[in-house]
């Protein structure tokens, strides 16, 4: 059995550290700290701290946090980054302004 | 000791015996298992997934509504409105983001009022506020909706909630509460011993308890026949949207008589929204498995005939999910009799999220032998026949 997969894993009591109060997912504005503890609250998955907390739910849909978040993660864990999923990467690559996604697949002059 | 640890499969499974087990960890499971061990009944929750909640619960639009509901299961949703949604942040300590801001259903044509009608009558018949209004009075409540709205029905005691916050809620205070939780566990069959639900078989280990509820959405089906037991149900594709952060312009939840799209504002200021192309019965799978580029953008065109305002509102993120839709649209609930412990929770059709609470609540009273809170017989498993 996978050690993310034993949600019976005690980590042992939270303990606030140097460096918490870093905001590692700029666009929703996610620390260290609240990361930290939302691994120590159970959530052993990055699409489990990403739905929860929102790091990497913002503009750039963790373009630019997603692997820091993974180190911390991995860390708190005690397991090896290569051990933890990235979160999915969704469609449209980039923000689309609804007006211009809805000329996509439609009826012509629509 | 070293290459174990980067391996991360150190641990054998620690414990595998409990009054109850719970298979799937979505927010109906996760709620089955929170209330259970409120009550002091020891659990084992198991999911097939990697990722807690993995399924509908955090890919669903977050609607807390009562209107529009079947007959059937408008009891539950009124309860859940009344009893449990209000004060559910302070219960699990953690905010749900429940905003009871009332739902409009809008209509565009006589054909959608005539829609719009019928599920009025029918659910104040059962003594929901529901009211029919008009194109202008929608707008005084939402003065961003278009003017091609010409009525819609009206029920202020609906709502939205935060279904990633719900379930994940539900999953911590479950946790806190001595619930053990194995991700990555398929259970692949139930045994009976001594004529009653007992072992609870997975590729890695056997667990054993002595009731068994059964909530993992459509896998729920593959899992019953185990112990020959069939809910008709099919696995239903459903896409959504979601936007950037806007400021706030209306707490009401959204739908329409055609059902085009619906969603809601959220706390956080994204707008969430579902919908779907009208092909989905006849993709390339029949129906099956495909997500599609042509959705999202289709979701767009309906939004934007209602809200013209969000023109400019850009979409951050699009994503697809399953619904176990039933046969005849309401979920099975309750005990199953040929096998006694056996308890089903499952065949949500797309509304499971805002009656989460009260069925965690009466699956657990079910799991425990007591009376429920809410008369289950119309949800039996055995209700479905074939055509005389």
């Amino acid at each position: 059995m996978k050690d993310i997969n034993d949600r019976t894993r005690d980590l042992g009591p939270f303990e606030p550290k140097p460096g918490d109060d870093m905001v590692v997912c700029r666009c929703e504005e996610v620390t260290q700290g609240q990361i930290r503890q939302a691994v120590h609250d159970g959530l052993f998955t990055v699409a489990e701290v990403r739905r929860y907390l929102r790091c990497g739910m913002g503009l750039c849909q963790g373009q630019t946090c997603a692997r820091l978040v993974k180190g911390i993660m991995a860390r708190e864990l005690g397991v090896s980054p290569d051990e933890l999923e990235p979160a999915s990467s969704r469609a449209p690559m980039r923000p689309i302004e609804m007006s211009v996604f809805a000329k996509e697949g439609g009826r012509d002059g629509e | 000791m070293e290459s174990n640890v980067t391996k991360g499969t150190t641990a054998d499974v620690p414990s595998r015996t409990a009054d109850a087990i719970v298979v799937g960890a979505g927010i109906i499971g996760c709620a089955t298992a929170y209330y259970l061990a409120k009550k002091g009944t020891s659990v084992i929750v198991l999911d097939a997934c990697d990722v807690i909640g993995n399924g509908g619960s955090t890919r669903n639009g977050g609607g807390v509504r009562q209107s529009g509901r079947d007959p059937r299961e408008l009891p539950l949703a009124m309860y859940a409105v009344k009893n449990m949604w209000p004060h559910l942040s302070d219960e699990l300590g953690a905010d749900v983001e429940y905003c009871q801001g009332g739902n409009l259903r809008l209509g565009k044509t006589e054909r959608h009022i005539k829609i719009l009608e019928g599920l009025r009558d029918k659910a104040v018949a059962q003594g929901l506020d529901m009211r029919m209004i008009t194109g202008d009075e929608v707008r005084q409540i939402n003065p961003y909706l278009s003017d091609e709205v010409i009525g819609a029905s009206w029920c202020p005691t609906d709502g939205h909630a935060n279904p990633l916050k719900a379930t994940y809620a539900y999953y911590m205070a479950a946790r806190r509460l001595g619930v053990r939780f194995y991700t990555g566990m398929p259970v692949t069959e139930l045994r009976k011993v001594h004529g009653r639900v007992r072992k609870v078989v997975c590729p890695e280990a056997t667990f054993e308890a002595d009731s068994v509820i059964v909530c993992a959405g459509y896998a729920s089906r593959k899992i019953l026949a185990s112990v020959g037991i069939d809910v008709p149900m099919s696995n239903v594709l459903i896409e959504a949207l979601v936007t950037e952060m806007e400021p706030q312009m209306f707490p009401q939840m959204l739908g329409t008589a055609d059902a085009d799209f619906y969603g809601h504002q959220t706390k956080h200021g994204s707008f969430v929204f579902g919908g779907d192309s009208g092909l989905e019965d006849v993709n390339k799978d029949n129906g099956h498995d495909a997500n599609s580029s042509i959705t999202a953008p289709a979701i767009c065109r309906g939004i934007l005939r209602y809200i013209p305002k969000l023109a400019n509102a850009k979409i951050v993120r699009t994503w697809g999910g399953y619904e176990d839709v039933c046969i005849d649209g309401v979920p099975v609930l309750g005990p199953v009799d040929e096998v006694p412990g056996l308890v089903v929770g499952c065949a949500f059709t797309g509304h499971g999220f805002g009656i989460s609470p009260i069925v965690g609540t009466l699956l657990a009273e079910v799991a425990r032998g007591e009376k429920t809170t809410l008369d289950l017989s119309a949800f039996r498993y055995d209700r479905f026949h074939a055509r005389a």
